[in-house]
């Protein structure tokens, strides 16, 4: 994993025409739908989370138990379609979630963004780090956010090219079969180590926390449930192994959508210095995309189809998100910034495309009539606090 | 059971490969929070209307719980409006009784006692926590009692007398209770305690504040002239258990008078400035205002403490003090050598502190 070095960008931002004060105005429409909600919280949407940790343990469990039969082909297939299910809402609409602290108000042990642990390879304490602080305060600013291509690949035009990118097209694919795998790789920054920004003692201590949980996730689905169907071990193996992918893929495509597809920006380093709340929004607007879709969808993608809404309040529950959606829709076409969405094929394809274009050298847009945003604003606000 | 405690251990270590990420505890109590040992539950059976403003909820709990004594208290954990609360109250049944009994009375504006008392259904889940508390009978049990309460302060005293009338009725038959509430309706169990003086020889002095007024040390001692000789333990308001301490240690043997201050804290506020707390295991910070508690602060921020009784009496809470002070609220007593443990639900900031929760 090379550390990726980034050229200015060519392109003016979709925000370049909003002044100081119009920001600022915006971050106080914001602000005040988060305080509307998070008053609102209550017992319906207890109710709401419990109801869905409890469908996803009833799926596991039957899922599993179907599974012991797997030599049976209707069994499989029911025990391989519930199980993928199951660990698809553990990773979306519930651990990623919990994990954020979007449920820590209700004071409930069982459920807290402290006590959560996922069906996931990546340990939810590296987890926090990365995603959470990391990728949701620097999101989408290139050499700051390690979510942008995850490392290994080049997903923004200013990243310069080198021939290894020509193979990120293959890369994508097997980073999508693999994904739990290269999050928990990723989580472990070896770049970081080669950097050195990271000492070799604390990549051991992260390694010894991977491989505590790891083999125990392994043997789960790997060698006990597969003992369990006895003659059926290797069907239930497969079966296991299918769900996983399952998650793998669907959860790969949901995320790269979220940040990835045309109509997102990258910004540059320097944004960040005395960087207000109200350019902070801003910049998680423009740098995420939404996903349309139904109820069932929206719960399978962990809400992340609302990706910016997401990431505008990244600890409000998600089921609060569909909601807001519109009422930030509103405020986007009132200040004339974009609000990207569209249905996953679309989005994905659009993802594709561009991993398939920046394989090769080039891929910005022709340096004609640069706007960059007025760089170096003033710090005139309360500096960014990042809840969850 | 050793070998079976072994033998439970192993199998619940074995389930938890199979169940990783996930606890076999996490399961069983999806299917029925009674189940669960990591967060015992207990639902509401029955209710019993005591007075106006005082309800007794019957408790069906788990198999796990562990059985109270008589006198003890238990914390009571309520869902109200998604968000989960904690208060502390005496088990008012006796423990061999098939359920268990807590005594709730509504305070004037407690959110929380108000829903417990007339908001909570039959059907409802709550969470209890282990019972804890010293405010117990020795055994053997002294040969001369006296009961000295006050308002609710009559519940821990409740399960005492229930569990004497049951088993060891000769100790019942000399004790005396002396019992204040403002009117005879107010009185909470006022049948039971009533009937209970006819049938055991206990002996009950009701007291009646709206028409005689909070009772003195020197009513006290009128009305049970043989004070000195029995062993005492009362339960109140903070102000009457103040002036039983003072009586005591003055005229008697401090050491044969057993308090239980059943009260929040009344808080110190000017020792405690209030400051920047940091919970150093959940890495939450916070600024907390003069007087207010370490755990209501946190709790406030989001932040998951351990608590039980919420008044200093139990130690579920305490964290070690990092860096900074802490006050006590109670006593206005200054904490600021780093390792000490520190209550935090009777505890406020002094300055900037971090504790190691």
């Amino acid at each position: 994993m090379a550390i990726p070095t980034f050229t200015p960008s060519t392109k003016p931002s979709a925000a370049a025409h909003l002044s100081d004060e119009q920001i600022e105005e915006l971050g106080a429409e914001l602000d005040a739908i988060r305080a509307e909600i998070v008053d609102s919280l209550g017992e319906a949407d207890a109710r709401y989370i419990h109801r869905v940790i409890a469908v996803q343990r009833g799926l596991e469990v039957a899922g599993r138990g179907v599974l012991i039969f797997s030599l049976f082909p209707p069994a499989w297939i029911a025990g391989t379609a519930a199980l993928s299910a199951a660990k698809i809402l553990d990773n979306m609409e519930i651990g990623h979630n919990v994990l954020h602290g979007q449920w820590d108000w209700m004071r409930d042990p069982r459920i807290h963004s402290t006590t959560w642990e996922w069906d996931h390879a990546t340990p939810a304490k590296s987890w926090k780090k990365s995603h959470n602080y990391e990728h949701h305060t620097f999101t989408n600013v290139r050499g700051k956010d390690r979510d942008l291509g995850y490392s290994v690949m080049r997903i923004t035009p200013e990243q310069e090219w080198k021939p290894a990118d020509l193979i990120q097209p293959l890369t994508n694919i097997g980073l999508s079969l693999i994904f739990e795998w290269g999050i928990a790789l990723y989580d472990l920054e070896v770049d970081r180590v080669k950097e050195g920004s990271k000492s070799k003692e604390q990549l051991k201590e992260d390694l010894k926390g991977l491989w505590r949980k790891a083999r125990r996730h392994l043997a789960k689905d790997y060698v006990l449930f597969p003992a369990l169907s006895g003659p059926g071990f290797l069907h239930t193996a497969a079966a296991n192994l299918t769900a996983n992918v399952v998650r793998n893929v669907w959860s790969h495509a949901v995320i790269f959508c979220g940040h990835f597809p045309d109509g997102t920006e990258t910004f540059e380093e320097e944004r960040l210095e005395g960087e207000t709340k109200g350019q902070w929004y801003v910049r998680q607007m423009l740098g995420s995309a939404n996903l349309s879709g139904g109820r069932l969808f929206h719960i399978m993608t962990g809400n992340l189809s609302h990706q910016i809404e997401h990431h505008l309040f990244p600890d409000i529950p998600s089921n609060r998100y569909a909601e807001i959606a519109p009422r930030v829709r509103e405020i986007c076409e009132r200040y004339g910034l974009p609000y990207t969405t569209g249905p996953l094929p679309k989005q994905y394809a659009k993802v594709v495309r561009k991993i398939v274009r920046l394989a090769f050298p080039g891929g910005g847009e022709k340096p004609a009539d640069v706007r960059q945003l007025p760089a170096r604003r003033q710090a005139n606000g309360t500096p960014i606090r990042l809840a969850g | 059971m050793g070998v079976l405690g072994t033998f439970g251990q192993r199998a619940r270590a074995a389930a938890g490969w199979f169940t990783h990420p996930l606890l076999p505890d996490d399961l069983l109590s999806t299917l029925n929070p009674l189940w669960s040992t990591r967060e015992p539950h207990a639902r509401v059976v029955g209710l019993r209307r005591e007075t106006a403003d005082t309800t007794t909820l019957m408790l069906r709990t788990g198999r796990s719980w562990p059985v109270h004594r008589p006198g003890q208290f238990v914390g009571v954990g309520v869902r109200i409006d998604g968000v989960w609360h904690w208060r502390t109250y005496s088990a008012t049944s006796r423990p061999e009784e098939p359920l268990l009994a807590i005594t709730v009375t509504a305070l004037p504006r407690g959110a929380v006692s108000g829903v417990l008392a007339h908001g909570t259904p039959v059907g409802a889940l709550l969470r209890i926590g282990p019972p804890a508390g010293e405010f117990v009978l020795p055994q053997p049990v002294p040969e001369k009692l006296l009961f000295v309460t006050a308002g609710s302060g009559i519940t821990p005293v409740m399960a005492m007398l229930r569990d004497l009338a049951a088993n060891r009725p000769e100790a019942l038959a000399g004790a005396v209770l002396v019992h204040c509430d403002r009117t005879p309706t107010d009185v909470v169990f006022g049948p039971q305690l009533r009937a209970l003086a006819d049938s055991s020889g206990l002996r009950l002095v009701e007291r009646h504040t709206a028409v005689s007024g909070r009772l003195t040390p020197e009513e006290l001692t009128d009305a049970v002239p043989d004070w000195p000789a029995r062993e005492a333990w009362a339960c109140g308001p903070a102000g009457l258990l103040d002036d039983l301490a003072a009586h005591w240690a003055r005229h008697g043997a401090p050491e044969s008078l057993h308090v239980e201050r059943f009260t929040p804290p009344a808080t110190v506020a000017d020792g405690a400035p209030g400051g920047r707390v940091t919970f150093t295991t959940s890495g939450i910070t916070t600024d907390t205002a003069p007087g207010t508690p370490l755990l209501a602060a946190g709790e406030a921020a989001g932040a998951l403490l351990p608590n039980g009784c919420r008044m200093g009496i139990c130690h579920t809470c305490v964290g070690r003090l990092r860096t900074g002070a802490v006050r006590d609220l109670r006593t206005g007593d200054l904490h600021d050598i780093p390792g000490e443990p520190v209550r935090t639900c009777v505890s406020g900031a002094a300055g900037d502190v971090e504790i190691e929760l």
